[in-house]
């Protein structure tokens, strides 16, 4: 039935649903999975002269597969004194803002689960959730350094909210839309000064928004040089120390999920998403269909380099000074391109 | 006789407690209490900081040494001189040839026998290639520390360069045990002076590369800059030595200023660098200076090592005439010192061993106080302890 439905092209609403859930359900971890094994494992073994994994499939790409399996096989530990409730429920909380920002991302002028109309506020909406589950994850642990974590996890993920925020907004005045298909099609049909030639994406004329969008994006992910809340080196593992087996995996794949999600979010927004320049969303619409996907793919593969790159290049700043740069830093320099923007828009 | 009541158990617990120290975290009455340690990344052993905070603020913290100790000194009185050597290598493990040459020396003064020309040159080098070996790694783990992850495998890199010398020459590579009483085990193998020279090139190349990936790196200078502030005349009061007082700008420095007999320091031409700003920053900059410079006293030490034999002329059984010597040399982590007592036995009396991680993590407490937990850290790792040198 289901397949005569999908033939007719016009499936029930609930054929659809079913869909887009597995289709979700397979993506997600198979994002974590990619952007563990090329940067976290490889690229981070060339970049400090190491070979890294080597025995797990071929040239060690199955390793992650395999710590995977690991973690399940583990027993599922609880502290004695924990709240056991909060205590299982955090990781999944976690998880579930991790999925809820795929919703929003398009692949394809059609391939996206949701196409809401105000689709960026719902993503910058949407990650802040992850903030109650790691507050949850680093109290219901009765452990201190846990408890450390989980509050500077909470003051930095809050504080960096506002810079986010303010570089979406600068993207979105330009485009005139908060949808994220309408962002990329502005973006497509965007020419700068109106030249034909020019025909940009955003990051050409947002480029210190989007150094901002970055720095906050780290920050948001708990990566250093913003990794605080986790700092393996003095708060031992942070808000994750009390987790182990499965629940550990979870944080694991919410933590790579959410960084393939936002470099997602800002390819869209900085970099044409699942468009290229000079290509015609309407007039080539069948091709986007296999265009897309790859496109995008490319687009967040080079983000998220630049992600992984600073992780693996810097020290960790301290809490004070994470807060001091959020403020005297990046917000200003936000809010000075955003009235820039805004000139900007009314004169051309 | 009767039994002790409960009372009196419990109160005899507590005493016991309370005498060892370790329930230091029970004592607080306002704030809370973190433990750092005993197993704790940042203690790279197992030492153990009891810090009472407020908020992220460290109100006071005390340092509870102790869960290495190893009776190294009351060990050393049962074995004969040759085999007390093996001990004290893993006393400093990262440097441990550095270990065997003050007890060497001060077994030699009693016996009043110096070692031949050739012997001291390379007791020198070999001397100077384990403080390469055990820096090197102090200046990765401070990025480790600090979150920088990368540095900390590029050390362990280039250290393997110092350690294959150190081991084509003795057999060892933690724990060379080649230092003997008069002179040396054996000579140098055929073409090590060379290699030697081309390792020397690698390690300045990777203080190049450390100079530019962290001690240049803007988050490492904000991080350690004006961090754990040590003033000179609290440093000397508190006996600090090696790298922290010079970082703390005391140009002291045992090799040029009392160097025992024995090791070729006076014949070559060098610096001791300092550093004015007392803080986290000026001491680790100190030490990759010093790695640079040590590379610099291998290159000439190998240029003017003379010929002839390795080994003076000791009697078969060593018998340490009686009498008491006190030598202290310049080590990887400071001064290290043996107390040597002698009766004319096979065995040392009484070793007494001042090592300098215990000196220098004694002012924990008073660097400590008012810092935030992340400073906490920086300052341990700067101070730069080995739990081996602390426990013994």
């Amino acid at each position: 039935m289901i397949l005569a439905e999908l033939l007719d092209l016009d499936p029930a609403y609930w054929t659809t649903t079913v869909i887009k859930i597995l289709v979700m359900a397979l993506v997600v971890p198979t994002t974590a999975l990619i952007l563990g094994i090329v940067f976290l494992f490889k690229m981070m073994s060339w970049m400090q002269s190491r070979v890294g994994p080597q025995e797990a499939g071929p040239k060690g790409l199955l390793q992650l597969l395999a710590d995977g399996v690991k973690f399940m096989q583990k027993e599922d530990i609880v502290p004695d004194r924990a709240d056991r409730f909060v205590f299982k429920m955090a990781p999944m909380v976690v998880l579930v803002s991790t999925f809820l920002l795929f919703v929003i991302l398009p692949a394809a002028p059609d391939a996206v689960v949701a196409d809401l109309p105000t689709g960026v506020y719902f993503a910058l909406a949407i990650s802040s959730v992850s903030v109650i589950g790691v507050l949850m994850a680093g109290w219901a642990s009765a452990n201190k350094y846990a408890l450390m974590g989980g509050v500077r996890a909470a003051g930095q993920l809050i504080a960096y909210e506002l810079p986010m925020v303010l570089a979406v907004v600068g993207v979105v005045i330009q485009a005139g839309t908060l949808n994220m298909n309408g962002i990329v099609a502005a973006q497509n049909s965007f020419h700068l000064f109106g030249w034909e030639v020019l025909n940009v994406p955003f990051i050409v004329t947002q480029l210190p928004m989007f150094f901002v969008f970055m720095a906050a994006t780290q920050a948001e992910l708990t990566q250093p040089p913003f990794d605080m809340p986790v700092a393996e080196s003095e708060l031992v593992s942070g808000y994750t120390v009390e987790y182990s087996g499965f629940r550990f995996l979870l944080f694991f794949l919410a933590e790579f999920a959410t960084a393939f999600a936002f470099a997602g979010i800002a390819a869209t927004l900085f970099l044409g998403g699942y468009a290229l320049p000079f290509v015609d969303i309407e007039q080539y619409a069948d091709l986007y269909w296999f265009l897309g996907p790859a496109v995008l793919f490319g687009k967040i593969m080079l983000i998220s380099f630049l992600i992984f790159w600073v992780r693996f290049t810097y020290p960790r700043f301290r809490e004070d000074q994470l807060q001091r740069i959020a403020w005297k830093f990046l917000i200003p320099i936000s809010l000075v391109w955003l009235a820039v923007t805004a000139i900007a828009k009314v004169v051309w | 006789m009767t039994a002790p009541t409960e009372s009196q158990q419990l109160a005899y617990i507590a005493q016991q407690a309370a005498d060892s120290r370790v329930n230091l975290e029970f004592e607080t009455d306002e704030g809370m209490t973190l433990n750092i340690g005993p197993q704790h990344p940042a203690t790279h052993g197992t030492l153990r900081i009891v810090a009472k905070l407020d908020g992220e603020q460290v109100i006071s913290c005390e340092p509870s040494p102790g869960y290495m100790h190893r009776g190294y000194e009351k060990l050393a009185e049962v074995r004969t001189y040759t085999q007390v050597n093996t001990l004290v290598n893993r006393i400093d493990w990262l440097g441990s040839f550095a270990n065997e040459v003050p007890f060497i020396l001060a077994a030699e003064k009693l016996m009043e026998i110096e070692a031949p020309p050739r012997a001291q040159h390379i007791r020198a080098i070999l001397f100077e290639l384990s403080r390469i070996a055990n820096i090197a790694l102090f200046l990765g783990d401070l990025g480790a520390q600090l979150g920088g992850v990368t540095a900390v495998f590029y050390a362990f890199r280039d250290r393997e360069f110092v350690l294959n010398q150190i081991e084509s020459v003795t057999g060892g590579r933690f724990h060379p045990n080649f230092d003997r009483i008069g002179g040396l085990k054996d000579d140098l193998p055929k073409g090590w002076i060379a290699e030697t020279k081309a390792a020397m090139e690698k390690l300045r190349d990777f203080c190049d590369e450390l100079e530019t990936l962290l001690i240049g790196n803007e988050i490492f200078q904000l991080r350690t800059r004006g961090v754990g502030v040590i003033p000179p005349e609290v440093a000397l009061s508190y006996g600090l030595s090696g790298a922290n007082l010079r970082g703390s700008g005391v140009d002291w420095d045992l090799r040029r200023d009392a160097c025992p007999p024995g090791l070729p320091y006076d014949k070559i031409d060098w610096k001791v660098w300092t550093h004015p700003d007392c803080d986290s920053f000026s001491r680790s900059w100190v030490r990759l200076q010093e790695v640079r410079e040590s590379t610099f006293i291998v290159d000439q030490l190998l240029d003017s090592i003379p010929a002839g034999p390795v080994m003076a002329k000791v009697p078969r059984i060593i018998k340490v005439p009686e009498g008491e010597a006190y030598v202290e040399t310049e080590n990887p982590l400071g001064a290290m010192g043996y107390y040597v007592v002698s009766k004319g036995d096979l065995v040392p009396f009484r070793v007494k061993i001042r090592s300098a991680s215990f000196s220098n993590v004694s002012i924990v407490p008073w660097v400590c106080r008012g810092v935030y937990v992340p400073d906490v850290i920086t300052i341990l790792a700067s101070l730069y302890f080995i739990l081996g040198d602390i426990d013994r």
